[in-house]
């Protein structure tokens, strides 16, 4: 069973509130829940909805066609009446004319007075989905509990409860065993795993969609005893977690495109200094501002080339919330190890969808900050840019180590940190940062492959698609003659080569699948591999990818 | 020797700079505080004050271009017990990082900014800073500067700096007196230090500066701000140097509970199963 309600409304009813709620219900009866959101940028009116997709087994995407709709204003109805399935319902208030013969009107407004609280409308209207669905009410006084004080629990459980009497049952929805999930978006996993490997420092400044990260931390600041700081700019961002990484802290910042563009300089800072950083790029649609809420894939060459230079540096595509949890862990540990920038590149896609997760397995996290020690000798001072073997030099925290003064410089420098000019240094130096790289390739992940083993079509894709593109392949394996498979990249600069280079050799045909309008990573596999792709599915609409637009795509194409 | 001692290297400056006398005055202030070279940060944006870092011998972060402040305060909030001296240009406080001056005396964190006031981008051979004089004739501005030069001490006091001072790198024992009260100073501390550039401003001289520099008299009351405002605004025949005012205001430490114990944060270890603890916000 699979079922995909829709609830949509105005900027301003509380969509968003009532969503967390019903999916937080559905998850703990034991489903497996994945929730998209679709909202504008505005505070106030316009037309947002959120797509909750249940199950009783694992999923992977989010999906177009509909099962229910709750439709908290008459444009609700207008706008996704077309992908509502035939015998699909519509719950709405009595007072929404709309000629739909699967709108079932109930008065929901009215029973929200009743409560003594019309803002309890959304739940009144839950309540009646409940009671269409079948399913009990025995976690939803606890859940409205971790959403409201107690008195307003209190009016809103009498909603739903409201709602239930208004709802005549029509499905027979069969209750999962056990709920031992977790519910997480990829910002808050993101956040989550910034706080599990000890990262002491957040500077950013507001931006959609990236803005979740620092408040889930920001929620935490006090009891995790990390500083989340709003810096007056992106510039100021960048710069003070590099202060504080430098300093000996776990540093991190975190942004959009846009915010990225005003961090580029201080990007190349990061792989000139050699000072730890860690980066979250949650994209959306540009150039510019672009579309601010929503999705796309369209900074991938943007970030592994932006500042002027050559440096080391690495880009972890994160593709769902474990992923981004446990790729946000190890950026922290390769960042201190080859003391270089990590860019976590993740999109709204990812960042505001939240799935039902295992949880995560803390033992599975291990911090090492790679610091070296230094006693002092006048013989051997302390030199931050050692020339090593690895190109990776002793680090030391500030102030730790008696006649030790730590020089870093964004001049070329030699070993000591003092500004050169020589030519010789500059090669040497530039040797050793990019002799960091080679060391770094050697432990790099290759792409996730899903599909037939063997597969005569071969996907090519990254970050968050992986679950629509992995839903497709199975479904595409499932009714056809031909074999398909896929390759999702995470770590994808440096790009691993190792498996794309064995499955392309099989393969007849190769497909870029990708959220932008150039196929980006198409375009980074042919200049590294020489391997080049046949034909591409790319969307950049700004709204998700789904599995079925990706079959759809490919069928066409055959 | 330089394990315990402070010392100064060879310095790129040109013959009669400003910056020279600054970097001494520098060393005899922070040896007065009794801080070991390995306790201190200097920090420095882009431009020619910005390479003090390079010439002495304590920790160095030589940043970006008007970048100078964000990773001081940064490093300090994370480590309460550095001692943390910005040494930067005009250009590079209060042009190109403009933004990051204005909002870190809201934030006051425990540093302390000397920018070496020249009138004039040195580095780049001679454009006009956001502290030139109009009519001031560059080699960009053509016709004189049309631009009204800034005021940093006034912009401080009015954005509520809790310590704003003027030095001249001329008088080396007044400088350094000023140094080490800025750097005892718990909180954000400006020192906007006049200098001459020998190169490239050829009217605010060191004899330009002489002539006109007093300092503020025995009696002056330094916690009334609007008398600060007052004395900030006076320039031209006769500067005021010295601490225009100082008040205790909070840190941005002080703030949190968390900062201002006994460890500085990095010696804090992470609360692993606390946050272990957080999965329970997602059930």
């Amino acid at each position: 069973m699979n079922y995909n309600i829709l609830i949509g409304g105005a900027a301003g009813q509380g969509i968003e509130t009532l969503s967390a709620i019903f999916e937080r219900i559905l998850k703990r009866q034991g489903f497996e829940v994945f929730t998209i959101r679709d909202y504008m940028s505005r505070v106030r009116g316009g037309h947002n909805f959120i797509q909750i997709r249940f199950s009783s087994e694992k999923l992977l995407s989010h999906s177009e066609e509909l099962d229910g709709i709750i439709a908290m204003n008459g444009e609700t109805v207008e706008y996704h009446a077309e992908n509502l399935k035939a015998d699909g319902f519509i719950i709405c208030d009595e007072e929404i004319k709309n000629q739909d013969l699967r709108c079932i009107r109930l008065p929901l407004k009215q029973t929200a007075s009743g409560t003594g609280n019309t803002r309890t409308m959304g739940s009144v209207a839950v309540g009646a989905v409940l009671e269409l669905l079948g399913i009990d009410d025995r976690e939803t006084e606890d859940v409205l509990n971790a959403f409201f004080n107690s008195e307003l629990a209190a009016l809103n459980f009498k909603a739903v409860q409201g709602g239930r009497k208004l709802a005549v049952r029509r499905y027979e929805v069969i209750t999962a065993a056990q709920d031992n999930n977790i519910i997480i978006n990829g910002n808050e996993a993101v956040a989550l795993g910034a706080l599990a490997a000890g990262c002491k420092f957040y500077s950013a400044y507001p931006m959609t969609p990236s803005t979740s990260i620092m408040d889930y931390l920001a929620s935490k600041m006090l009891d995790a005893e990390i500083v989340v700081e709003q810096a007056e700019d992106e510039i100021a961002a960048i710069n003070m977690a590099i202060g504080a990484s430098y300093a000996g802290a776990r540093a991190m910042t975190g942004t959009s495109g846009g915010g990225f563009a005003l961090k580029v300089e201080a990007l190349g800072l990061s792989g000139m200094l050699e000072v730890p950083l860690v980066i979250a790029e949650v994209q959306r649609p540009g150039p510019t501002t672009g579309l601010p809420t929503r999705t796309e894939q369209s900074d991938l060459k943007f970030v592994i080339s932006a500042s002027q230079g050559e440096f080391p540096r690495m880009v972890i595509a994160l593709r769902n919330p474990e992923d981004a949890f446990y790729q946000t862990v190890r950026a922290f540990n390769l960042a201190d190890k080859y003391q270089l920038p990590v860019i976590l590149l993740s999109d709204q896609y990812l960042a505001d969808t939240t799935v039902t997760v295992k949880p995560f397995d803390f033992e599975r996290v291990e911090i090492n900050n790679y610091i070296s020690g230094y006693q002092f000798d006048e013989a051997k001072p302390y030199k931050r840019y050692e020339i090593t073997p690895t190109g990776i030099s002793p680090r030391i925290i500030p102030g730790k180590n008696p006649g030790a003064a730590v020089l870093v410089d964004s001049d070329e420098h030699d070993e000591s940190g003092h500004i050169t000019e020589s030519a010789q240094v500059r090669n040497q130096m530039v040797e050793k940062r990019l002799r960091k790289l080679q060391h770094l390739e050697e432990e790099l992940l290759e792409p996730e492959f899903t599909g037939a083993a063997d597969c005569d079509v071969l996907l090519l894709a990254w970050g968050s698609t992986w679950g629509p593109v992995t839903e497709a392949v199975n479904i595409l394996n499932s009714n056809s003659d031909t074999k398909y498979g896929a390759l999702v990249f995470g770590d994808i600069w440096p790009l691993p080569v190792r498996l794309l280079v064995e499955k392309a050799k099989k393969a007849k045909r190769i497909i870029n699948v990708e959220q932008n309008a150039t196929g980006q990573l198409a375009s980074i596999v042919s200049e590294v591999t020489g391997i080049f792709c046949d034909s591409s599915v790319l969307k950049y609409d700004g709204r998700p990818m789904s599995s079925g637009f990706i079959i759809e795509k490919i069928r066409g194409n055959e | 020797m330089c394990d315990v001692k402070y010392c100064i290297s060879e310095t790129a400056w040109c013959p009669g700079c400003g910056d020279l006398n600054i970097i001494e005055c520098l060393k005899a202030a922070l040896e007065q505080t009794g801080k070991k070279p390995h306790e201190v940060l200097v920090v420095g944006g882009i431009g020619q004050a910005a390479k003090t870092p390079q010439y002495i011998n304590t920790n160095g972060f030589c940043g970006l271009h008007g970048r100078s402040l964000p990773p001081a305060v940064a490093a300090k909030i994370v480590n309460k017990d550095l001692t943390v001296v910005v040494n930067t240009g005009d250009g590079d406080s209060y042009g190109e990082g403009g933004n990051h001056f204005l909002h870190n005396i809201r934030r006051n964190v425990d540093i302390t900014h000397f920018v070496h006031d020249n009138q004039i981008y040195g580095l780049t051979k001679g454009q006009a800073s956001p502290t030139t004089g109009v009519g001031h004739i560059t080699g960009i501005q053509t016709a004189g500067s049309m631009n009204e030069p800034m005021n940093p001490l006034l912009v401080a006091l009015a954005l509520g700096a809790g310590f704003v001072a003027r030095a001249f790198s001329g008088d080396r024992e007044h400088l350094t007196s000023i140094m080490v009260e800025a750097i005892k100073y718990k909180g954000y501390a400006l020192v906007d230090i006049l200098q001459p550039c020998v190169s490239f401003n050829k009217i605010n001289t060191f004899q330009w500066y002489s002539k006109r520099v007093y300092k503020i008299e025995d009696g002056y009351d330094a916690t009334d701000r609007l008398k600060a405002m007052e004395r900030s605004m006076e320039w031209g025949d006769r500067i005021p140097i010295g601490i225009l005012y100082k008040n205790e205001k909070q840190t941005f430490t002080e703030k949190f509970d968390f900062l201002n114990g006994d460890k500085p944060l990095i010696d804090k270890t992470t609360p692993v199963d606390k946050i272990k603890g957080y999965l329970k916000d997602f059930i």
